[in-house]
């Protein structure tokens, strides 16, 4: 396959694991809650789908449902994680921030404990194959196009449509925005918030078990995932807190990343090895270059939710 | 029509208010009670993770005595841990200025891990060529440059556009790790990408030992910022920015003049705990020569309430928890993650507990309720 082609594809599969961070985040901001877990959120969920996988993967279960206890398992556990959250931001109401980081902490510390445990050769080697369906014996980068990298696709369309085009996403945003007025026009503002947040997060942990088991689909893949944690939170901003727009963005965001690899394979491109630091640094440079044009611009839809990091007391005045 | 139905809608189970003032043995019992708490759900988290303990339940005792054991049980231990505790307590207090002005740098490790790099480079260029004092000086100075530029763009960018500081700092510390591993690459030619240790630009040991120098640099900046932030007029300024942006406009506080140089002041003191890490004790820099601190700080600074003399013991627990996991995961041959596991359950704890500090809880058909049911008529 031509090497362009190759290349835009591994993009495009590497970019998944954003579009599943960043939409899983972008619901909770729309919530009006920073959730600085997300890396911890998205390791737990790859731990979580493991385990799962680590029990069944060499049983004569039909592979669809493995496939489909895999990643209802994955969701099952960054929902608890995003439940955690929420119960500490929203009922006892901490600082976001507090909260997100020490989040962060006890997930990726767990999914490192559970993970040590866990058994590749039986929950990596059968199943990657079923969740590379239908280009699993591909030898190029095609084959990391699994059904996961499809369903992130789906995921990220429908978190679009919910948000911008229902009543439920029209309550949603006016809950990030300003809480207050919500309540006042009887918005369970709470309800809102918890909901927002478990959804989102459990869909952020399908990111780390695709992480795991599709796109790198090796026994140390769960070493470096928390990085990625970190780059879907950027990419909510590339986005501007759209869903469908993190596609566009985790493609970008994977060409950038991945080219310092891919560049020193093209003969007529001579780079040294002090640009490759310099490349993996473009994703942070350009996010905060949106950031700020975003805010010189000051357009109403382009910025954050406006009461985003700030707990709600009805009764505060 | 509400009205008429007010006597019919049955009181909620609970009902929260806002507590004016707590005592603060009170409070204090609260915070101690969830630490309790806390270990407890870690010893069940320990007995679901280490096998050894579950073969031996009487092994507990012994993971709970790790704890002490990791941080008391030989004089090398306690200077580590005060070590560790005086550089995390440094970043925290580089934050905290910029706290209390609610403006949320997140990107404490990207100053200090600049802080660190300023003063390793100017060693590296000029470190044979200068004396060591004036080297060490020029060190400092660097550390301090980087750490305040580190700052001064978000903040700049706050003052003038209203960006978002959270995010814009939280990226800034990314940016700063691939501009070391970008130094890196230069500076070792053969792609190990490892600085070896500087021979020259090294702090002098006070009073024979090498940790000491750091944890009074430490001790003064602590005393240092409780003076500037309570009693001076900038502290004021900053106090004002903090409760109500509108309400120091109003007295004529120049709200970005506070701003900008507020966050200087901030990244300045992060550099300066770069500067402690890279002239103290690496000697050299590294993509993870802050180690994820920088985070750690911001819960060290919050749970201390942004009082510098409140964060010694904060970040005093923070690093007893630390040190006393390592031992664990040393003990009982456990992976090296099982700290970050037990800081999380028991951070979890301490922060919900201040909830239940900031809050009462009336239940229905108490006295309680009944009186705030008196006082919201009223």
């Amino acid at each position: 396959m031509n090497i362009w082609l190759n290349f835009l594809i591994d993009s495009l599969a590497f970019g998944a694991t954003f579009i599943y961070g960043s939409t899983g985040e972008i619901l909770t901001e729309k919530a009006g809650h920073l959730n600085l877990g997300i890396p911890g959120i998205m390791c737990m969920g790859g731990a979580g789908g493991v385990m799962m996988l680590n029990l069944i993967g060499k049983s004569s279960l039909p592979p669809v449902l493995i496939v489909v206890l895999g990643i209802l398992s994955a969701l099952l556990m960054s929902g608890l994680m995003g439940l955690i959250y929420s119960f500490m931001t929203v009922t006892l109401r901490a600082n976001q921030n507090v909260t997100g980081l020490a989040l962060t902490t006890f997930g990726v510390g767990l999914m490192k404990v559970i993970m040590s445990k866990m058994n590749a050769t039986v929950y990596l080697v059968g199943p990657k194959m079923l969740y590379r369906w239908p280009f699993a014996y591909r030898q190029d980068s095609l084959q990391c196009l699994g059904v996961l990298f499809f369903l992130a696709i789906v995921v990220a369309i429908a978190a679009s449509w919910v948000l911008f085009r229902t009543k439920v996403g029209l309550h949603l945003r006016a809950v990030g925005e300003n809480p207050a007025t919500a309540d006042a026009v009887g918005i369970n503002v709470n309800r809102y918030k918890y909901a927002a947040t478990i959804i989102g997060s459990s869909i952020a942990g399908l990111g780390g078990f695709y992480y795991i088991i599709d796109y790198m689909a090796s026994q140390e893949a769960y070493l470096s995932l928390e990085a990625f944690g970190w780059l879907s939170i950027a990419l909510v901003i590339f986005a501007l807190w759209r869903p469908h727009m993190t596609i566009i963005g985790s493609t970008v965001f994977g060409f950038l990343f991945s080219c310092s690899s891919y560049i020193t394979n093209i003969d007529w491109i001579h780079v040294t090895m002090a640009t490759k630091p310099l490349l993996k640094m473009l994703p942070y440079v350009v996010t905060v270059l949106v950031l700020i044009i975003s805010s010189i611009r000051n357009k109403r839809e382009n910025q954050p939710p406006s009461s985003l990091g700030l707990s709600y007391f009805r009764e505060d005045r | 029509m509400s009205l008429h139905h007010a006597s019919e809608v049955r009181e909620p189970l609970m009902h929260l208010s806002k507590r004016s003032a707590i005592h603060p043995a009170k409070a204090w019992a609260i915070r101690l009670a969830a630490i309790v708490l806390g270990l407890a759900v870690c010893g069940l988290v320990a007995f679901l993770l280490i096998e050894k303990i579950q073969e031996k339940p009487e092994k507990i005792w012994d993971f709970y005595n790790a704890f002490i054991k990791g941080s008391f049980s030989t004089s090398r231990k306690f200077w580590k841990f005060l070590k560790n505790l005086a550089i995390l307590l440094g970043i925290a207090l580089a934050l905290t200025p910029a706290f209390r002005m609610r403006f949320w740098n997140t990107g404490a490790e990207g100053q200090t891990l600049m802080g660190v790099l300023g003063a390793i480079a100017v060693d590296f260029y000029w470190g044979e060529a200068l004396p060591e004092p004036l080297l060490l000086a020029l060190m400092l100075l660097a550390a301090l440059l980087c750490g305040g530029i580190w700052a001064l763009i978000p903040a700049l960018c706050k003052a003038k556009w209203n960006t978002n500081e959270t995010l814009f700092t939280l990226m800034m510390n990314y940016v700063a790790t691939f501009v070391v591993s970008y130094f890196l690459v230069i500076w070792v030619p053969n792609g190990s990408s490892s600085l070896p240790k500087m021979k020259t630009g090294k702090l002098p040991s006070v009073g024979g030992n090498d940790y000491l120098l750091i944890i009074l640099v430490v001790l003064i900046l602590t005393v240092g910022l409780y003076i500037y932030l309570n009693y001076s007029k900038h502290g004021y300024e900053i106090n004002v920015v903090g409760e109500s942006v509108r309400t120091a406009q109003y007295v004529g506080i120049n709200v970005r003049k506070v701003i900008i140089r507020t966050m200087l002041l901030s990244g300045m003191l992060c550099g300066l705990t770069g500067y402690l890490i890279a002239a103290g004790l690496d000697q050299t820099v590294t993509t993870n020569s802050v180690g994820g601190q920088g985070f750690t700080a911001i819960m060290v600074s919050w749970l201390g309430k942004f009082n510098p003399l409140a964060m010694i013991v904060t970040s005093g627990l923070i690093q007893l928890l630390n040190q006393g996991a390592a031992q664990i995961s040393q003990d009982f041959n456990v992976s090296g993650a099982l700290p970050d596991v037990i800081t999380g359950i028991i951070l979890f704890f301490i922060i919900g507990s201040e909830f239940f500090i900031n809050y009462q809880i009336h239940f229905r058909g108490g006295k309680h309720a009944v009186q705030a049911g008196g006082e919201a008529v009223k």
